[in-house]
């Protein structure tokens, strides 16, 4: 066991700020990296200090990283999610550096981080998965294997995560480029140009289980739903997953802890799942070995703080939770407020903020990185804001974000916000449990035309 | 450190029992606008406190690179400019190595990739837009494009 009293941030964003916010209150010194457009940032003003770490894209260099941690005397090194949060290279550096590395081990980042493994290891565990394969020649492969799966088929980024790489495939003809495409978005979003393909099963939801462990005991914090994407990007999310049944709730988050268990899974993970409720069928997507964006939905309903879970059990401390300790108390919900224009296909909206304003009340948390002034670079993930609602039932987490929105301003780039407006107001929402392609087929055609209205 | 959802959580229910409809505080760490509107309450909460920096260890320094071609100097007429959609780093192969979609002297569809241009992690696909051969190609491979900036110039037919 060891006491963590200094850490490096490795990380930028909301993120960032969230993390800076629990060391803080713990005491633990925060020593934030910062690239130089991030140099002003609201993390940088947060941070008890900053070390900058070199141009825009130094975030994802294990060198640039591990040596801030250590010209900074940090003991640990928080990586936050993207970036190389799930990289097995930055462990091992920080290992080599005696820098506590806040994440699941080295091995474990490998055999979740290339879902190919990942795959296999579900399988040991029990776990379906989707018929589908590696595509090791590339594109002159992938017509093979996308023949034998059926299509339309998902291509995805082996290295990579957070839907980032992912693209869908109908037509035989299109698969070369997409492959070449996706392949490409990999090795820059990740620096691994891997893909594979697997059978797209539509419609479907994302439902997500929230995963502990500490190398020995596995315990699961509840599930998620993020069906409502654009882009494959999770646009809204929310704990407990709506309309789920039972049956299939259990059933999932036994194999959630099961993969949790095969692997010896240390630190907080999440275990992604396909899932077709009308047939109550479930498939294994893949581990994400980090702390996700929409955690804080968990967190309401839990009452945890997971970042301070992860830093007791990066100290060492053994799981401080038992299963039957966890208990789950009213509904959550999560925008994704980002800097993208929905009316031009989501197109990225970067400049600078001149206004942000958020509601405040009862069930209201806000992380954010803005503020009037704040500079939102083109080089880096659109996230600006998350709004996160809670109350006692569904239909009044869903009433408390209506007004929520309602409240929310954000001035000088483009956002989402008008979108989450209209997904939290439909009717289909209001029932909840809508696929993964609800908010691409339903709004798509109807948010030009109120774009154009005003 | 500011004040945390909770801070701002306990000084609404203060503010709540009190006829005041806006509280603006400000230190000389942060700023905390609250108001009273008819749907609740809302937040404007800026951090005032300059970072505290260390001192980097051996970051290169701000050597950042060429703006993108400035937009709107189209030389000779025919030529057709293709541009950045939106700010990010042009890229003329769909992966390091490949070859380039387009040369000097291609020709080109409307409908024809030219090349890629990455904002946030996001691969933005540019077409010609008009058909014609490749007259020029104005940013080199994994330069940054500013918004607008000229990517290449197209002959149209």
């Amino acid at each position: 066991m060891f006491i963590i009293r200094r850490i490096l941030i490795a990380n930028r964003g909301e993120i960032a700020v969230r993390v800076i916010r629990t060391c803080q209150r713990l005491g633990i010194e925060a020593v934030l990296a910062t690239s130089e457009a991030d140099a002003d940032s609201v993390p940088a003003r947060l941070a008890d200090r900053t070390i900058m770490i070199g141009p825009a894209d130094a975030y994802l260099s294990v060198e640039a990283v591990v040596g801030a941690a250590v010209a900074a005397g940090a003991d640990a090194l928080h990586p936050g999610y993207g970036f190389l949060a799930e990289n097995p290279r930055l462990a091992r550096a920080c290992e080599a550096a005696g820098i506590i590395f806040v994440g699941p081990g080295a091995e474990v980042l490998e055999a979740a981080g290339d879902k190919l493994a990942a795959r296999a290891h579900a399988v040991a565990a029990g776990l379906p998965v989707l018929p589908g394969g590696p595509v090791p020649g590339g594109p002159a492969d992938a017509g093979a294997l996308a023949r034998r799966i059926g299509y339309p088929v998902l291509v995805k980024a082996a290295g990579g995560g957070g839907g980032r790489g992912l693209r869908v495939v109908r037509d035989p003809a299109a698969l070369g480029e997409a492959v070449a495409v996706a392949s490409a978005e990999a090795r820059a979003a990740f620096g691994d140009p891997r893909v594979y393909l697997e059978r797209y099963v539509s419609p479907a939801r994302h439902v997500e289980v929230q995963l502990l462990g500490d190398g020995q005991n596995v315990i699961h914090l509840g599930d998620r739903d993020c069906s409502v994407q654009r882009r494959h990007q999770k646009l809204v999310e929310e704990a407990p997953a709506p309309l789920l049944g039972e049956t299939l709730r259990v059933s999932m988050r036994v194999a959630a802890v099961a993969l949790g268990l095969q692997l010896k899974y240390q630190g907080l993970g999440t275990v992604e799942f396909l899932v077709d409720t009308r047939r109550a069928a479930f498939w294994f997507l893949e581990l994400n070995a980090r702390i996700q964006v929409e955690h804080p939905v968990t967190e309401a309903v839990t009452g945890l703080d997971l970042v301070e879970e992860q830093l007791a059990i990066a100290e060492g401390r053994g799981l401080r939770l038992s299963q039957a300790s966890v208990g789950f108390a009213g509904h959550a919900i999560e925008c994704r407020i980002n800097a993208e224009d929905p009316a031009a296909g989501f197109r990225p909206s970067p400049g600078t903020v001149t206004r942000a304003v958020f509601p405040a009340g009862p069930g209201i948390r806000v992380d954010t990185h803005i503020q009037a002034g704040s500079a939102v670079p083109p080089q880096y993930d659109s996230l600006l804001a998350k709004l996160v609602v809670s109350g006692a039932d569904r239909p009044q987490a869903l009433a408390r974000l209506r007004g929520a929105l309602a409240r929310c301003q954000v001035a000088g780039v483009t956002t989402t916000l008008p979108l989450l407006s209209r997904v939290i107001d439909d009717e289909e929402m209001a029932e909840g449990g809508v696929d993964t392609g609800w908010l691409e087929r339903g709004l798509g055609p109807g948010l030009e035309r109120g774009a154009a209205g005003g | 450190m500011d004040l945390t959802n909770e801070d701002v959580a306990d000084v609404l229910a203060l503010l709540d029992s009190l006829p005041y409809d806006e509280l603006d505080l400000q230190t000389a760490r942060f700023r905390l606008i609250l108001r009273r509107t008819p749907g609740g309450w809302t937040q404007s909460a800026e951090s005032l406190s300059a970072p505290a920096v260390l001192s980097a260890p051996g970051a290169p320094g701000g050597a950042s690179g060429p703006p993108g071609a400035a937009p709107g100097a189209d030389a000779g007429a025919g030529l057709v400019a293709v541009r950045a959609p939106l700010p990010g780093t042009f890229y003329r192969a769909p992966r390091p190595g490949a070859a380039p979609f387009v040369e000097v002297g291609s020709q080109v569809g409307a409908d024809t990739v030219v090349g890629i241009v990455e904002t946030m992690k996001l691969m933005n696909s540019v077409t010609a837009g008009v058909a014609g051969t490749v007259a020029e190609i104005c940013l080199g491979n994994a330069e940054f494009a500013a918004h607008g900036a000229t990517l290449l110039r197209i002959r149209a037919d």
